[in-house]
């Protein structure tokens, strides 16, 4: 079956010896779970290149760009102060209706929008991910990442905006990082099953609007989630989005509804959802080059 | 003294058919699994087949290995398990090394970014680090003849300008291991033989390189040592000049033709093999006039046939064809001619697609394998984006009106 060919090889530099280069072993997928974080660490320049191209192209595409991003949230907030707010006259926790809508909007958007990139993303790539190998988790972590650009500038708009209603937030500001996080690894851990099935399933992608529209009503966004009874408060808190938007909306305001069992219960369901993305989306990744 | 730097013993893969297709809809899984839930949600049978079956190899460090066998056969099976972008069903491989794999021109490239910008995302694509592509940026410019256009997007780059970036960028990968598919039949000859004098160097250089290639020459130029891949199993593996010579002998054969056809027709008639008269039987390697026969073996007697030929490129793209009329065919086996003065085409691989049709039923439908090369000098500009698909010999001649002397210019 084989035969050696020995030739001389003329090295033009000095080289490092075999024995110091790194060992590939490449085998049939196993039972157990091996998630390989430290792959992902190795090669994080990748992934910094790959949130770089989302953005870069994104800002290139589109005319307005920036002025989009900004518009996105105004006019929506502009819909639900009108409708929600002075129609329905939904209870605003004591805060203006532009900036109780405007301060839960800016990180329902990120997620929204991420979401559908995170699902997108695998298809999307479809040609790099049948042509070369890299680990396919730095795909969703991209797409969940630079979906931060466009919430940075939204950001700004609204700690503008909330300042010029005289508001100034409080020491509760310095956990508005804590609620990105919560809210990043929202859209990782439920954009990990979503993207794999999407390449594994073209019609997932049908799915999605849908499920936006309900988990935007499942959410505080459009009314105060004081509005939850309280006894079912912790399993209002499962859906991960109720504790960032509550907390959001308090951590930049210093009022409405302060974390507590709905924080406590969304984190432990953020957590549980990104171990098991991970999984899910580890048992798969080695059939999604041959099946997107 | 040489180290083993790829051993892989018993590769296989199996594909299930039909489950690369987009009628893979959760919906229908979900419907039948409704349906039928205690067959589970796996349960369904599919229709398998092994792509790969039972490959074992050893690599040595420095070695130029070609990989040679039809379409179909698994050498990109084979190279994809290499590069780790799909696993093995079963078996296993080790490779000592950094692995660079070339499977595509231009991978990870975005239309809407520049030449630079995708300089940078290509060369992280394929395994570069910042600071290496940064090290190398200007090499890669100049290699690629593009300083002009380096920021400019690449969707208003000219397919040439396109493939010699992407090439360029490639070109200046240094992995440990390299392996590459097929990539180097696009792109004008000049800037395929650049491409491939560093590629001789990066294996000087003692680094190991996988190649697989359906252009013979190349592989015989290149590879010490070629590996022939037929139907998921190793047929051979020896040195290159005898591994290519079984594999023509086979091809001259007509032994290919069975499978590689479509299998509508062929029962009263099938074309079983092609060849140019003269030494070499399926490349043109001059300017003068060419006969091209094609065999053809009837069965059942036609009536009122009609023949078609068509010339085509590498990119499919229609060169030249002919049809024929009320043939009348006894059984036996038919010699078809076709004399051209000349074929003056761009050098690069081209194929053939013949066909007969008795009335109008299909008879047969045939792609001529083994492909066929144009092996001439260019005669044309010497940037890609100005020479076309014809090689025509031509004279320029300068002469002031009225003036006595004129200049020839070839």
């Amino acid at each position: 079956m084989s035969s050696v060919t020995s030739h001389s090889a003329v090295a033009s530099a000095p080289r490092k010896r075999l024995s110091d280069q790194p060992t590939i072993r490449i085998e049939p997928m196993r039972g157990g779970v091996d998630l390989r974080l430290g792959e992902l660490w190795r090669y994080r320049e990748l992934l910094y290149f790959f949130v770089w191209r989302d953005v870069k192209v994104r800002y290139k595409q589109t005319a307005i760009g920036v002025v989009w991003v900004i518009l996105q949230p105004l006019l929506s907030m502009l819909v639900f102060t009108l409708f929600f707010g002075r129609l329905a006259k939904l209870p605003s926790q004591g805060l203006p209706y532009p900036v109780f809508y405007f301060a839960a909007l800016v990180p329902w958007i990120y997620f929204s929008t991420s979401l559908v990139s995170v699902t997108n993303i695998m298809v999307e790539n479809q040609r790099v991910i049948t042509k070369v190998y890299f680990p396919r988790l730095i795909l969703p972590v991209s797409a969940a990442l630079s979906g931060l650009v466009d919430f940075g500038i939204g950001f700004v708009v609204l700690v503008i905006f909330t300042m010029s209603y005289g508001i100034r937030p409080g020491p509760s500001v310095l956990l508005l990082p804590l609620f990105l996080v919560l809210a990043f690894l929202t859209v990782l851990g439920i954009g990990l099953w979503l993207s794999a099935l999407n390449a594994l399933y073209r019609d997932v992608r049908y799915l999605i609007p849908f499920i936006v529209q309900f988990w935007l009503l499942a959410s505080p966004v459009a009314y105060p989630s004081s509005m939850v009874p309280e006894r079912y408060r912790w399993l209002y808190g499962l859906n991960p989005m109720a504790g960032v938007i509550d907390g959001f909306r308090w951590a930049l305001t210093g009022r409405g509804q302060a974390p507590g069992t709905v924080l406590i219960a969304s984190t432990a369901m953020v957590i549980v959802t990104v171990f098991a993305g991970l999984i899910f989306f580890n048992r798969m990744e080695g059939s999604i080059a041959d099946r997107v | 003294m040489s180290a083993t730097v790829i051993q892989a013993s018993g590769l296989s893969k199996r594909y299930e058919r039909g489950a690369t297709e987009s009628s893979a809809l959760l919906r229908d899984k979900l419907a039948r699994a409704l349906r039928a839930p205690w067959k589970g949600w796996s349960g369904q049978r599919q229709e398998t087949f092994w792509a790969l079956k039972d490959v074992s190899m050893e690599v040595q460090e420095g070695e130029v290995l070609g990989l040679i066998g039809r379409n179909g056969s698994g050498k990109t099976t084979l190279l994809k398990i290499l590069s780790r972008i799909t696993r093995p069903t079963s078996g296993t491989a080790e490779l000592h090394g950094r692995v660079g794999s070339l499977l595509e021109v231009g991978t990870g490239f975005h239309p809407e970014l520049t030449g630079r910008e995708n300089t940078y995302l290509s060369g992280a694509i394929l395994g570069m680090s910042r600071q290496e592509i940064a090290r190398k940026f200007d090499e890669i410019v100049s290699f690629a003849e593009l300083e002009k256009f380096i920021d400019t997007p690449v969707k208003h780059y000219s397919s040439g300008m396109y493939v010699r970036l992407a090439f360029a960028v490639a070109a200046h990968l240094e992995p440990e291991i390299l392996l590459v598919d097929e990539v180097l039949a696009v792109g004008d000859i000049n800037f395929q033989k650049k491409c491939l004098g560093r590629m001789s160097d990066v294996a000087r250089a003692g680094r190991t390189v996988i190649l697989v290639s359906h252009q013979l020459g190349q592989i015989r130029r290149l590879c010490q040592r070629v590996v022939w891949i037929d139907a998921g199993s190793v047929r051979r593996d020896a040195s290159a000049q005898d591994v290519v010579n079984a594999y023509e002998t086979a091809m001259s054969a007509g032994e290919f033709t069975s499978s590689d056809r479509s299998n509508m027709g062929g029962q009263k008639a099938r074309f079983v093999r092609w060849e140019i008269a003269g030494e070499a039987p399926h490349s043109i390697t001059s300017f003068g006039p060419v006969r091209i026969h094609f065999y053809l073996e009837v069965t059942e007697p036609i009536h009122r046939g009609h023949h078609g030929i068509a010339l085509f490129n590498s990119e499919r793209q229609l060169i030249w064809g002919k049809a024929a009329d009320d043939l009348v065919l006894t059984p036996g086996t038919h010699r078809f001619t076709y004399e051209f003065p000349s074929l003056p085409l761009r050098p690069g691989p081209y194929s053939w697609l013949v066909s007969l049709f008795d009335g109008t039923e299909q008879i047969e439908m045939w792609e001529g394998v083994p492909e066929m090369g144009v092996a001439t000098d260019s005669l044309q500009h010497p940037r890609d984006e100005w020479s076309g698909i014809l090689n025509l010999p031509s004279e320029l001649s300068v002469r002031e009106e009225g003036g006595e002397n004129g200049k020839s210019y070839r």
